[in-house]
């Protein structure tokens, strides 16, 4: 014991004269002039750099009426086409939110959240993305884009029994699952199922399969981004069927993964207006 | 170099005098689980809470336990008899029986990679949210061992041997319920099975039959057997979401499943999706045992379902009770599923008695 502390001493020793022989002690601090902290004088980064922190806030509704837990499966919606709905899953997945301002900075972690609704997980999202304060367009994707969707993501693989899509209907990952049922026979029962999911667009009756990519980009326009901003991201549910595209729930409920065309009709809605920036907050 | 050898040596024996020196806490041996590379690449970590490390001793002490009849309430079942190994620790029979004759109404669950039940809902309902609490329930259930603590715990401070083997494992005077699940649920962590058919086919080392490569696409066909909404792909190795569904059994719930954990009726007749992997060693089938075969299991589904307010949306042509699949469709989605059967797995010598 007494040698090794004899040995740490002379190394503790060693380093200090080290230290000591340098013409200038280094100024610590934050060298990124992006960050709230930064100091000019600073001549090593000592990793205490501040950021400011964007939050968004991911919020549902049918038409304004807000979508929470205790709506699924029980309140009963309209879609445009005039089928009586229930919700029972809603979950989807946002990537890329990027912050874009006046001189054409990009800023973009290129993270990615799924959100599932009904059981409030991931409502709220902050990129790890460091940006100075200012103002910025802010612009995310639905779902993967090609690029993304190439990926493996373990934590999507384990998301809501795999998350990702099987290579039969053409890979990547969902988009979104919205599942429920609508009132729609004539005969018992009068429920049926339905399965809005969304994944990129896969005709596999082509050899090789057609892949068209079905993500598209939501901008929220201008938004100033302080020190602690808060950001809103609406998601109206009722968009999903209703504009260009007066989904007919009757004939397009079930199987849609597979459906070419209906995939193109869903990013169509989906681009339509189902997004919306809500409240932000400084 | 020989001088850094001979300082290593010094250092080494240094450090090794030290602790003879220091009298230092004993601590058990730690174990680092085996996580397959299949699993590895695509999915999550295994759950392993910080409370409660793997060990050699531990994992020793958590096999002895659970193949002993000791935690029982007259020293005649042990887990492994409702679990057996040779049934990828799942029970042959459609309900298990207690020590007093008295039947369960539901079936025993196969016991395998339960390190990745990530959102750790145990039982068919869920209602254990660890591994560590599942553990405690059998052994005071009247219609399974019907013991209690107490009294299981003064059994094994009685017993020759346990004493020992709790010091070692947990460095513990004192044996107590919590310490008895956390040996359990460390044997249990180790129960991985990873080395199917598929698996094998997945590591490119056998190719799949013409026929399980097409029930492979039954499997995967939003169209037929849309089975991967519930049951996993390729990439999740599991075979199973973990969550519960209303798969279309019964008009009526003689067992609200789901929702007796959650006091929620729109749970009502909701179970947790059992794995697909190893079903050839797991009939019988459902949460009440009630297919002996997979060939009821595979009609249920494709000409079976019965509506009811709680059915999952999943569920595709429920009024025509299903997608009716062709004979050959579901001959070749039976060769798939069981080429997700590991006979490694059961006959493992570390998941004997």
């Amino acid at each position: 014991m007494k040698k090794i502390a004899i040995l740490l001493s002379i190394v503790v020793t060693m380093v200090s004269c080290n230290n000591n022989d340098d013409s200038s002690d280094p100024i610590t601090g934050c060298m990124d002039e992006n960050s709230l902290n930064f100091n000019p004088l600073a001549t090593t980064d000592d990793g205490s750099c501040e950021y400011p922190t964007v939050a968004f806030t991911f919020t549902q509704d049918w038409d304004g009426s807000a979508i929470q837990n205790a709506d699924f499966d029980v309140t009963e919606y309209t879609n445009a086409h005039g089928e009586v709905l229930t919700l029972s899953k809603l979950v989807y997945l946002i990537s890329d939110i990027t912050f874009t301002n006046a001189s054409g900075d990009v800023y973009t972690a290129g993270d990615y959240n799924l959100v599932d609704v009904r059981e409030g997980q991931n409502l709220t999202f902050t990129p790890s993305v460091a940006l100075p304060m200012g103002e910025y367009i802010v612009s995310f994707t639905f779902g993967f884009d090609d690029e993304d969707n190439s990926g493996n993501y373990p934590d999507l693989n384990s998301a809501d029994g795999g998350w990702n899509v099987p290579m039969l209907l053409g890979g990547g990952y969902h988009y979104m699952r919205m599942e429920g049922k609508y009132t729609g026979a004539t005969t018992f029962p009068v429920e049926v199922n339905f399965q809005y999911h969304t994944i990129r667009a896969a005709d596999n009756t082509t050899s090789p399969i057609t892949l068209t990519d079905t993500s598209f980009d939501v901008n929220l326009g201008m938004i100033t981004i302080g020190e602690n901003t808060q950001i809103e991201i609406k998601m109206n549910v009722a968009e999903w069927f209703k504009n260009p595209n007066t989904w007919d729930l009757t004939q397009l409920y079930t199987m849609l993964m597979p459906n070419y065309d209906a995939q193109i009709m869903m990013s169509e809605n989906g681009a339509g207006g189902v997004f919306s920036l809500g409240a932000v907050t400084q | 170099m020989k001088s850094g050898l001979v300082l290593c040596v010094l250092f080494f024996s240094l450090v090794a005098c030290n602790k003879d020196d220091g009298g230092g806490e004993y601590t058990a041996t730690p174990v680092a689980l085996d996580i397959p590379q299949l699993f590895a690449d695509n999915i999550l970590p295994p759950v392993l809470p910080m409370d409660n490390p793997l060990t050699e001793e531990g994992i020793a002490l958590g096999k002895k336990l659970f193949f002993d009849p000791i935690l029982s309430a007259n020293n005649t079942q042990a887990c492994a008899d409702c679990h057996r190994p040779e049934n990828a620790f799942s029970d042959p029979r459609r309900f298990s029986v207690g020590i007093d004759g008295s039947l369960g109404n539901r079936n025993s669950m196969p016991l395998q990679n339960l390190a990745w039940n990530f959102d750790e809902n145990f039982f068919w309902d869920g209602r254990s949210v660890s591994l560590e609490a599942q553990i405690l329930e059998p052994v005071i259930n009247p219609i399974e061992m019907a013991n209690t603590w107490p009294n299981a715990v003064a059994s094994l401070e009685n017993d020759p041997e346990y004493p020992l083997l709790f010091e070692q494992a947990f460095n513990a005077s004192q044996i107590d319920s919590t310490l008895v699940s956390k040996a359990i649920a460390q044997f249990l962590r180790t129960l991985i099975s990873s080395d199917s058919k598929f698996d094998r086919f997945l590591r490119g080392e056998v190719p799949l039959t013409p026929q399980e490569e097409n029930g492979l696409n039954v499997f995967m066909d939003e169209t037929k057997g849309d089975c991967f909404h519930c049951h996993g792909n390729p990439i999740n190795p599991l075979w199973t979401d973990n969550i519960f569904h209303n798969n279309g059994l019964d008009e009526f719930f003689t067992d609200r499943g789901r929702s007796l954990a959650t006091g929620d009726p729109r749970d009502d007749g909701s179970f947790k999706s059992p794995s697909l992997r190893n079903l050839a060693f797991t009939a019988p089938y459902m949460h009440d045992g009630r297919f002996e075969t997979l060939d009821e299991v595979i009609d249920h589904y494709s000409e079976g379902l019965v509506y009811s307010e709680t059915i999952d949306p999943l569920m595709k042509k429920v009024s025509e009770g299903g997608v009716h699949l062709s004979p050959e469709e579901k001959a070749d989605l039976k060769a798939f599923l069981l080429s997700l059967s590991d006979p490694s797995f059961i006959n493992n010598p570390d998941f004997h008695n």
